[in-house]
Formats: C-alpha cells, structure tokens, sequence
C-alpha cells in the first residue's frame, strides 16, 4: 500500500510549516549608528520573546498560499447567485487603475493641493453618488454597509438633537438584514419590529400604529430582502415624516433600481451604497468594502467631516477641490482618513465605464435575469419543492421556501445548498429572511449570461429529482469539495481561534 | 448592450417570453409612475476601457505620491515596503473575488488565512485571542469601547491625548450612540502620557481607558504603569498600538492590557490615500464571547479531515440582531490577508530586525535634525521636534523634494511649532541627512 506523502499536508498551517533558521526577509542594510537596543529602550519596554512568526522561505510562502487559494471557490471561476450580496463581475480594469502609484502610494495626509487627483476623484465620486441615490450631499468615509448604517442613525441623532428633541426608537421591518437592529443598539436606540404585509410589503396598518413621536427613524429597504418593490413607499415615507422621524435607505439592494427610481425621490432622508455589491468593488473574501451616504438637505450638516468640496475656478484656473473640514454640527469622524480610497476609484472607474446609460441597463438586466431565473425555477417539478415565497413581478433577487422540499422529499434547505457545492455553483443565501420558512434568497446579477441560468435552473431540478429517489445523497453532500461538513458546534464549544503556541520542554 | 453584460436582443427576447411579459418595463411595473425617475442619470456617458484608463491614469498624476518625493509623512500610515508576493497572491481571483465564508466546504483557503492571521495578531500583542479584521484603527478603537460598555455597563471612557486625534475623535462620535461620556488625560512634559492626570480621571464609572504604544508622537509609553493606573477600578484597559514595533515592544497583553487594537497598514498594505487597510482586535480569553465580528475556528469534517469554520457567530449580528456584540458584517479580509503574507514573509526574526532598524533611525533622525524634541525619551519610528519659523522650513523642505512630516499644530494647539517626523526601512541615513540639513538643524551631514 502506498503512503501518499502529501497526505494532511493541505491543511498545514504556515507555523506547522515553521522550521527554525529559514527566511524570506532580508533587511535592509542599517547605515545608521548600531546603538546597542539597551541603549535606546529601556529593560521596561523591550521584549522579551520574538513573537512566534513563522521562518519560511519565499518559495514555501507562495506555495503554502496558492496551495490555500485552490481550496476557495471565488466569483471569477463561476456562478455566485448570493442573494442581497450582488456578487456581480469585477472589472479588471479596476484593479489596474488602483494600483497606479498615484493612487496606491498616496498618503492620506498629503496636503490638500498635493492632491488635487485624489480629490477631484471622491468629488466627482461623491457627486454620481448623489444623482444615482437623488439626494445631493454624500459622505464617503464609511468603511461598509454596517458603518454606513451607523453613520445614518448617527446623523439622526444629531439631527434631532439640534432640534431639541430626544427620540428613543428605530423601526425595522421583520425582513430587515440583521444589520439593521444591530445598528440600531449601537446607535442607542431601542428596535421596534414593523410587521409585513401579505403581499411581502411593509404592514401599513403595523407601521401606523408604532410611529409615534418617541421614532427617530425608520430603515428599509426598497426593493426589499424579498426582493419585492413596496409600491406603498410613498405612503410609508408619508407616516413617518408626519412623525417627524427620519426614512433610512438600506443600499444593500440598489442595484435593482440605479437609473429607473431613486431613494430620493422615493421620500428617503438617507441611503447608504454598498460599493462592494452594486458598484464592483471584490468582496475579498470579506472585505474591503465601502459604505458611502447620501443624504436630504436638512440631514447636511450632520455628515461626518472631513466632505470634499469644490472651490470654483478663479482668475482663468480651474477648479480646485479640498477638505472641510469645519463643519461645526456634523458628528465628527466615523474612522481614519477619508475613507477606503482604493474601493472610490474602482467604483469611479465602473460608473465612468457605463454611464447613465450603462447603469440603468445594468439594473434592468439584474431584473431582467432574476425573472428569468424566477421563471425557471417555477416549472412545476421544481415549484412543488421550492415555491415562490411570494409570488409577484420581482426585483433583483427572489425568495424561495425549501419547506416543500422538506415536508416531501425529507431534505432540507441547508441540504440543498451543500448540494449544489457538488455542482460547482455557490448556493444562494439560505435562511434569510427569517419569515420565509427554509429560505433561498437568489440573486444572479446582471453579468450572468442566458446560459449560466439555464444551467442553474437544471442543477435545481436534478437535486430535487436525485433527493426523490434518494434523500440521502443530499443530506450527506457535499462529496467533492475540499472538506465535506465541519462540525461547527464543536468549533463553538471549545474554540480553537489561533495556532497552539510551542511548548518549549 | 451594457459592458460587463450578455444579454443579446435575441436572449432578452427569450427570456421576455419566458417569463410572460412583454418588455423589459413591464419588469418594473410596480414602481409608481411618480416615483421612477423619467429621464437619464445626469452622468457623463459610458466610455471605452483605455479612456477610462487615461482619466484615471490623468487623474492619478495629478497626486505627488511617495514615489514622487522624499516623506517623512507618517502620523498614522506609513510608507513601508510591500514586498511584491503580497501583490502576486493578493492578485489571485481565489481570494479577490469571493464572499465572506458563509459555505466553508468552499472557502477553506480564506478560512485558513484568518486562522493564521489570528494566530499572527495574538503573538504581536500578547493576547490569545483576536478576530478576523475590523475596517481600520480608529473605528477598532470604537469597536473596544462598545466592548467595554457591553462588558462592564459602565458610562465613562478616559483615553490619553496621546492615542491618534482620529481615534480620539472617532471614539467621541460613536460615544454618542453609545451614550458614553469621553474625558480626554493630557501627555506630560517629556510628550508621554502623564499617568497621574489619566489616575486622577478614572473612577467607579469608567468603562474602558485608552492609551497608545507608542503615542501618536513616538514616545514609548511606560504600559505597566498606565494599567495600573487604569484598572484600579475595574475599568479595561485598552492600548492602540502599532504592529511594527510590536516587535521589540513588550507586548501589551504582556503589561495589563485587556484589549489590544490597532491600524494594520503598515503590515503589507499600500497608503491609498487612507484605505482600504485593516484594524486588528485582541483580547483576552473572557472576553471571546463579545468580541466584534468574525472569527475562524479549527473543527473537523465528517470524515475527520482537518477544516476551519466561522465560529462563536451567535455574537453576530446576522444571528442576534438587536443584541449582537457589533453591527460589522464585511470588514477588510483581503488586507487581512495582505498582513499575514507580510508577518510571514519577515517572520520570528525579520520582525525584530525591521523594528530595531526602526528604532535606530527613528533616534539617528532626531539627533541629526538637531532641534528640540518635544518627546525626549525612548522613541521609534516617530519624532516630534520643535521647528522654529515651520513655514519657511517646510517651503524649504518642499522646495528641496522632501515632505518633512505632520504638522502637529493641526490636532496639538499646543505644539504649534510642532513637527512629527516618521521614520521607515525605505527612508535612509541619506534621507535623513538631506532632510536635517534642510530643517536647519544644527549638523548638515552625519553625526559620528
């Protein structure tokens, strides 16, 4: 019997890899005194023990991490339907254009007129923000969509506060990201549920009788995690600008209306845009991401500092642009510098490329493809299984319910998804939102081709049709994947979060 | 057709038909009329890949970046080496372009990098557990206060004059959501925080404190005695630190600290102009059932193979809503990334010797620039010195091609006449030299 000798060895970490004496770092030659360290720090500061990085060579580091790259499954080697997570093409042209040293190895404190490129980019940036979301003044620093929600209740403390009112409760719909509530507790506000309607909308009724004058705000989206327009927006804006509270856009699903209808115009004080879903920035595996605002003029004053501003061309120069950072009502910095730069100018670089017109055919063409996906997945062999959590036109993503999947063929959502593992598809989300029992959220995104939903459409079916005849081979799936199911209980029960440090005998 | 779609008219034709509506506008029918927006996006128009790549590129020159002069600017980022495996791995599609883990039998390779962050974080700071990345140093900072509330449901927070005057100011913003009140211990006469001040502020209602390894001016601070300080009433103590010199800094887990957070930057990741880069969050073993955001763990699969999982998640916010330990989803894994790479490729013993490289030139600069020094003590890889006339210094320092550093007078009315000066592998004797002589320091050339 053979001994494979690299059996185990994928899994090695780094430190497991660790052999004493090798390196891939040589330091620069000291051309400045050797002044023994016990001269310059005292016994106090000095540490004792090297910390324990690894000793690896060069070679061994980029093995040990494209040995790792191989066992990721990443957007560029195939469908990626993550619903509220937009997982659409990233332009290469994006990473080329960040990398240029003017951008990459720019310091964030350079002088402002030392910067005039940076500058003109997040204004320019700033200013398309504002057009896509209809309301005129955009905050770039927020890191994601979470610190953007931060930043929104935030301004709407603030807001308040300048009024002389002190408010104490955020509504969120039940179908709300989890996000939100979060946000809403760090904000120091408590969360009030708002119910949802049969028709996947917000309950008016509901809504009507929680806004009261005790609401500081209420955070939506629109189209929705159900992936449904609420029509009655004008309505909801309506009751709870009558409050005097503030309407929160969560951006998390713009990409279903850039160009067609705007949050602005839908009555919203405040949106934030999630750069790394509908404006190409590459998820990384989590992050980087960026989380701009936009906001109403009333809500201005409150934006965290420093804004971009123009200075209008004088005396035959052009325009020069700079910080302000003397805004005496805003609620100061959210974060460092001025935000996550590298993700401004891949997103710049993607709204240049299309234009108006190139975003609005993007957003129909998410529409266009989540229909037809619907539509698909609607053939009665697969609908008896999966049906249609709500059953309407759809936005950008949809919902489906795995409960007849489980009441009939014994499988479960979470089945289902390790399933298509095997199928080299990323499943879409699962188990959210929480009011559809055994949910998938799917959303396919613009840059999918005709093709790639068909195939999808027919991997669906040949599960459904493979659990008909033996439910155990979805249960027990994936087989093909780099490791099969990982005991994540266990992992919670005794954590293990770092490598074990050596014990020395 | 739009870039980066597919749809062909006789594609959209089929799929219209499939779905049973006639147009694609008819997809958007539940849009009230009142509501859509009638008119294009006032955007300039679509352009070809090269002319987006000459505006950008047009745009880009008009920077002076650290290629394009000699700087001394650091005061928070700083311009390191990034060592050219970082971009080639960085660059792989494989980790670019996929989601946060949510499927692990498909994300092992991610999963793994923030195991060996993790690992990588915990030695640096002398604390044994971290998470898998928060946005960046300031907000990190935020983060451990949210912690300290969560932990001690206290009201106060106390943090040094000496921690950087955006964590300090980030910290005020999220204290208003917090509803935490922040009282700010002034830095002594030898630019360290004055731990009598910071004692004197610290009571029974004092959440967290906060100081900084070294200061935002350089100044190794004496952590020992700061914790004491600190923790006397149960408050925790929190240090921000920068990673690099965490080499040969005592650890902060070490000397009392409970939380260690910090700006990862300077670990493999490029300036741009501010970010993306990654802040880190340490903390003791009590406290791994509240910390922020994601953690990887090590489990096995169902035939036994060794595999890594996101774990303890019932913090997060996905999962408890309303009573997560913090509202953070995405955070910065690719830079995560970028950092591991980077304390992998300088390694047990690289690190030492970038951060004695570090702590020599830091001490060679300030005694070739010969001016007073506001923090006279132990200092690495930053300075800060007393420049009289600064404006005609810096001009002249512009006017010779070099950024000589941070004028502190912007956040320290107190040191008006303040220069910081920063210090990395890539600024050599010469530089500094060039750099003396233009301050008008007392030596042109080199000391002996």
């Amino acid at each position: 019997m053979s001994v494979d000798p690299r059996a185990g060895r994928e899994t090695e970490t780094i430190y497991e890899k660790s052999v004493a004496g090798r390196r891939a770092f040589v330091a620069p030659e000291c051309d400045v005194p050797e002044v023994p360290v016990e001269e310059l720090l005292p016994d106090w500061a000095r540490r004792g023990e090297p910390a324990a990085l690894p000793e690896v060579s060069e070679p061994e580091i980029v093995r040990h991490f494209n040995g790792l790259s191989k066992r990721n499954f990443d957007l560029d080697t195939g469908f990626y339907p993550l619903g509220s997570c937009t997982m659409k093409h990233n332009p290469k042209l994006h990473e080329r254009v960040a990398a240029l040293p003017g951008h990459a190895r720019l310091h964030p404190l350079q002088d402002a007129e030392l910067a005039q490129g940076a500058l003109e980019l997040m204004f320019n940036l700033q200013s398309a923000l504002g057009e896509i979301a209809g309301l005129p003044h955009v905050s770039l620093q927020p890191s994601a969509g979470s610190h953007g929600e931060l930043a929104g209740l935030l301004v709407t403390r603030a807001y308040h506060e300048d009024r002389g009112e002190r408010r104490t409760k955020v509504l969120t719909p039940d179908t709300a990201h989890g996000t939100n509530p979060a946000t809403v507790t760090m904000a120091g506000y408590e969360v009030v549920k708002v119910g949802t309607a049969p028709d996947g909308g917000v309950d008016l009724d509901d809504l009507r009788a929680k806004a009261d004058d005790d609401v500081a705000c209420l955070m939506l989206t629109n189209p929705n995690t159900l992936g449904l327009f609420d029509s009655n927006i004008e309505e909801i804006a309506a009751i709870v600008h009558g409050v005097g509270a503030t309407l929160y856009y969560d951006g998390a699903n713009l990409n279903a209306v850039m160009g067609i209808s705007r949050p602005g115009d839908m009555g919203f004080d405040i949106v934030h845009f999630n750069l790394h879903k509908s404006f190409t920035q590459p998820h990384g595996g989590g992050g980087p991401g960026a989380g701009p605002i936009a906001v109403s003029e009333r809500i201005e004053p409150f934006l965290p500092r420093p804004q971009v501003v123009r200075i209008p061309s004088e005396n035959g120069h052009g325009p020069r642009y700079n910080l302000d950072h003397d805004r005496p009502k805003s609620i100061g910095k959210l974060r460092g510098f001025q935000g996550n730069f590298g993700v401004f100018v891949r997103s710049y670089a993607y709204i240049r490329s299309l234009g108006a017109e190139g975003l609005r055919e993007a957003s129909e063409t998410a529409v266009l493809n989540a229909n037809y996906l619907r539509a698909l997945l609607a053939a009665p062999e697969i609908a008896e299984h999966l049906p249609i959590a709500f059953d309407r036109t759809c936005m950008h993503e949809f919902v489906l319910s795995g409960r007849g999947a489980r009441d009939r063929l014994g499988i479960k959502t979470l089945d289902i998804a390790k399933r298509m593992l095997d199928h080299g598809v990323h499943p879409p989300t699962v188990y959210f939102p929480l009011l559809v029992d055994e949910a998938l959220m799917i959303e396919p995104t613009e840059t999918e081709t005709k093709e790639t939903l068909d195939e999808f459409a027919q991997i669906v079916a040949a599960i459904l049709a493979e659990a008909a005849e033996d439910p155990e081979i979805a249960r027990n799936a994936p087989y093909t994947t780099p490791v099969r199911r990982l005991d994540e209980a266990a992992a919670a029960k005794h954590p293990v979060v770092r490598q074990p440090a050596a014990t020395d005998s | 057709m739009s870039r980066y779609t597919s749809a062909t008219d006789a594609d959209r034709r089929a799929m219209l038909d499939a779905i049973g509506v006639g147009s694609v506008d008819d997809l958007f029918a539940e849009i009230p009329e009142s509501v859509r927006l009638g008119r294009p996006l006032d955007l300039p128009a679509g352009m070809a890949e090269q002319d987006v790549h000459e505006h950008l590129s047009e745009l880009a020159a008009r920077n002076v970046d650290c290629d394009a002069e000699t700087s001394f600017l650091g005061a928070g980022m700083y311009d390191h080496y990034v060592p050219a495996l970082v971009d080639s791995i960085l660059s792989r599609s494989e980790f670019l372009t996929p989601y946060t883990p949510y499927q692990p039998e498909i994300s092992q390779g991610g999963l793994q990098v923030m195991f060996e962050y993790q690992t990588a974080i915990s030695e640096l700071t002398g604390l044994p557990v971290s998470n898998a990345s928060v946005y960046e140093g300031p907000s990190a900072v935020a983060a451990a206060a949210y912690l300290a509330k969560l932990e001690t449901r206290r009201g106060g927070l106390v943090v040094s004059r000496g921690v950087h005057p955006h964590a300090r100011e980030t910290l005020a913003t999220h204290a208003a959501g917090y509803g935490m009140t922040v009282s700010e211990a002034g830095l002594d006469a030898a630019g360290a925080t004055d731990v009598d001040a910071l004692a004197a502020l610290v009571d029974d209602d004092t959440a967290a404190v906060f100081v900084a390894q070294p200061n935002f001016l350089g100044t190794v601070e004496e952590l020992g005695a700061l914790g004491e300080a600190a923790k006397r009433t149960g408050a925790l103590f929190v240090v921000a630190a920068d990673p690099i010199p965490l080499g040969i800094l005592e650890p902060p887990g070490a000397l009392g600290a409970d939380v260690c957070v910090g700006e990862g930057q300077t670990l493999g990741n490029r300036l741009d102009f501010g970010g993306p880069s990654f802040g880190f969050f340490a903390a003791a073993e009590r406290f791994i059932r509240k910390l922020p955001g994601r953690i990887a763990g090590e489990t096995r699969d169902v035939d036994g193979k060794r595999g890594f999982v996101l774990t303890l998640q019932t913090r997060e916010q996905h999962i408890r809503r309303e009573k997560a330990t913090h509202n953070i989803c995405t955070a910065q894994a690719l830079n995560a990334l970028a950092g591991t790479i980077y304390l992998s490729w300088l390694g047990r013993r690289g690190l030492v010797e970038l951060g004695e490289l570090l702590l020599r030139r830091t001490h060679y600069a300030r005694e070739a620039v010969g001016l007073e020094a506001i923090n006279p003590g132990p200092v690495v890889r930053e300075f800060a010195v007393r420049v009289p006339d600064l404006d005609a210094a810096l001009a002249r320092a512009r006017a010779a091609g070099i950024n000589p550093g941070y004028r502190l007078g912007r956040d320290y009315p107190e040191y008006g006449d303040g220069l910081l000066v920063a210090l990395t592998e890539r600024r050599t004797r010469a530089d500094i030299d060039r750099l003396a002589a233009v301050l008008g320091g007392v030596r042109e050339g080199a000391p002996a």
